[in-house]
């Protein structure tokens, strides 16, 4: 496909070259570099990003897109090089493998004067960046700490599993900690499950051989909840407790949509936040609007009411 | 160096008869575990616990025991993790391809099953043939398949989780949860696995075979066995053993992603190893096998039991016990 594309703009540029320079200017490149689709929140951030790009040209035919995905930090400075080198890119929309690695190449990108929005995982140095489109970590935390409050007013017993062991996992942990704090809440048990379903299982196996009585689950992760729902099953506590996960799995925000009494809400942590960034840099190029500085994409609770806006059954997450 | 060696014979000679470590070593470890866990929470032997235990060590269990006879015969497979998330999300596609026209029932489960097995000889074949036709060195045939299992799971996912037509679940899910006489089918079939291993080790020309060419494979070609043959047969049994492990999973959370089965390889090679079989061949020991797949999964559900050490730790907890109790069964061998 991306032969074919660049076919296609080098007879664009032949046709038009010496007749129509000025409209061949007119025509914009946006490079787009993220991560492989190597687990479910990244399917579904790959599902979104390819969407945006194909509704983008659609919409504004003088917008052209590269779309690279890369397996590791190496080669997504590679993607990032051949942009510059053989697309001649204008605006570059990068989500970071990692913060270090990546912030040298972007920094050259932004040097060489072109747009540059970093998505969700920032570079290591600051003021690279024209645009910062990120999701809200520590509202993650706090939005489901709010919701156990808001659900045990008398207080009670909860569980949690963790990710990662990331900063992310940390802002995520330490924000639902203080939102709980004085509630009479009282966490009796925390693990890592790794983002992972069969970590999540066994772990939450383990949770309910050791406790006679839980409440509720704070999973933090949609994946985790998949696993502790099983366990739960398993073990015959259904009526016992719930569970609230996290970023909006379809399947889970489907269970909310239908009322299930043991995951009664979901908080979001939206992997479409890709497309976010794409559409307001397209948005630098065919409009006036300004866009440069730092869009923080809220971490929202997503009840039975609402669930319907958050449903999209055709994403792969 | 002469008193050395005899104070060391008179301190060995009462003891030989009693304790032989280099064979008592991994049960020595499990006790040990099990006396911990008894001590530190009270529901450490109750039926759930153990049940949860025995059946999550299935999936590794009955890897484990095909790559017991793998090792044995020198050689090794780096790609049962990926190769059983691979095999997942095959049955899951052809189970769900099949459900319009068969509807959801048992004879769309048992076509699943049939082809995970089939999968799995087939990817076990494959390994088999580049490294016994092809004389690539099993680590490199393995570590390439690994990389390419992985990639094919994520992009028949694409990225994302294939999950089982939710009515064939409901047929299926007991196959995982439910059992005879109170005991769980994965714990059954690991059982059923680990003995016909231990007879297929012990007592069968197969087992012998594997074990000569592990220790030396020029001997054992002069003295006739089908070298190519028995290595291939390890592979294709291992990979067979990779489809029934799947068929036991897949009713657990009736699905399959990127994330399954990660590391598996690893934990199925440390099981091996932890229950005295020789990472370089020619002796292997399918009970032992068993008893370290249990040791690992005991370790990460004490843990879990307890507030011990930070979870943070986990992971150099359980490091430091594989490694004791190697140590334990090798002293004797140091002497």
């Amino acid at each position: 496909m991306g032969v074919v594309k660049a076919f296609k703009a080098l007879a664009l540029a032949a046709a038009l070259a010496a007749p129509a320079a000025a409209q061949a200017q007119d025509s914009k490149v946006i490079g787009v570099s993220i991560p492989a689709a190597t687990h479910g929140w990244a399917g579904g951030m790959n599902y979104h990003a390819q969407e945006a790009v194909k509704r983008l040209e659609k919409t504004y035919p003088q917008l052209k897109f590269v779309l690279a995905t890369a397996g590791d930090p190496g080669k997504q400075v590679s993607d990032i090089e051949d942009m510059m080198a053989t697309r001649n890119i204008d605006a570059l929309v990068v989500l970071p493998f990692e913060s270090t690695p990546l912030t040298g190449p972007v920094k050259r990108v932004a040097e060489a004067g072109k747009w540059v929005t970093v998505v969700d995982r920032g570079l290591a140095e600051e003021g690279i960046e024209d645009l910062y489109v990120a999701g809200d970590n520590p509202g993650f935390g706090r939005v489901a700490g709010e919701f156990f409050r808001e659900r045990m007013p008398s207080g009670g017993k909860i569980v949690v599993l963790r990710g990662i062991p990331t900063t992310i996992d940390n802002e995520r942990v330490e924000a639902f900690r203080k939102a709980i704090e004085g509630s009479g809440i009282e966490i009796i048990g925390m693990e890592h499950g790794n983002w992972n379903r069969d970590s999540a299982f066994t772990v939450m196996q383990d949770f309910l051989s050791k406790h006679p009585k839980i409440d509720a689950v704070w999973a933090s992760d949609d994946d985790m909840a998949v696993g502790v729902l099983e366990a739960i099953n398993q073990a015959g506590r259904q009526d016992e407790m719930w569970v609230l996960g996290g970023a909006g799995m379809k399947e889970m925000i489907k269970r909310v949509m239908d009322g299930d009494k043991r995951v009664p809400a979901n908080v979001t942590y939206p992997p479409a936040m890709i497309a976010t960034a794409i559409e307001i840099t397209a948005l630098r190029f065919v409009s006036n609007a300004p866009v440069s500085g730092r869009f923080v994409i809220g971490s929202e609770l997503i009840t039975q009411e609402n669930a319907q806006n958050f449903y999209f059954p055709d994403s792969p997450f | 160096m002469a008193d050395a060696t005899t104070t060391r014979q008179e301190l060995r000679k009462p003891r030989r008869p009693a304790v032989n470590l280099h064979v008592v070593g991994p049960l020595v470890a499990l006790a040990v575990l099990i006396v911990v866990g008894v001590l530190l929470n009270p529901n450490f032997l109750s039926y759930g616990n153990v049940t949860n235990v025995l059946a999550r060590s299935a999936f590794i269990g009955i890897i484990a025991v095909g790559m017991t006879f793998v090792i044995t015969s020198g050689g090794l497979d780096l790609s049962v993790g990926s190769m059983a998330a691979f095999i997942a999300g095959l049955m899951i596609l052809v189970m769900n391809a099949l459900v319009p026209t068969l509807g959801p029932g048992w004879p769309v489960i048992l076509i699943g099953m049939a082809a995970a097995l089939v999968f799995g000889f087939l990817a076990g074949l494959g390994n088999g043939l580049l490294i016994t036709r092809a004389r690539i060195e099993a680590f490199i045939v393995t570590l390439g398949s690994m990389g390419i299992f992985r990639s094919l799971i994520t992009w028949l996912a694409d990225g994302g989780t294939l999950s089982l037509n939710f009515q064939v679940r409901d047929v299926y899910r007991p196959v995982y949860y439910d059992g005879i006489l109170g005991v769980s089918w994965p714990i059954i079939v690991f059982l059923v696995v680990a003995i016909a291993g231990e007879i297929a080790m012990r007592h069968t020309a197969f087992g012998r075979h594997c074990a000569a060419i592990g220790s030396n494979e020029q001997v054992a070609r002069y003295s006739a066995v089908h070298v190519e043959r028995v290595r291939l047969a390890t592979y294709v049994m291992l990979g067979m053993l990779v489809g029934l492990a799947t068929i036991m999973y897949v009713p657990r959370l009736g699905s399959a992603s990127s994330a399954t089965g990660v590391l598996w390889e690893l934990e199925a090679i440390a099981a091996v190893i932890i229950g005295g079989t020789v990472l370089k061949g020619g002796f292997g020991r399918v009970w032992g096998t068993v008893v370290g797949v249990l040791i690992l999964n005991l370790i990460q559900n004490i843990l879990n039991l307890t507030d011990l050490v930070s979870p943070y730790l986990n992971g150099a907890i359980q490091g430091v016990i594989i490694v004791l109790a190697v140590v334990l069964q090798r002293q004797k061998k140091a002497l």
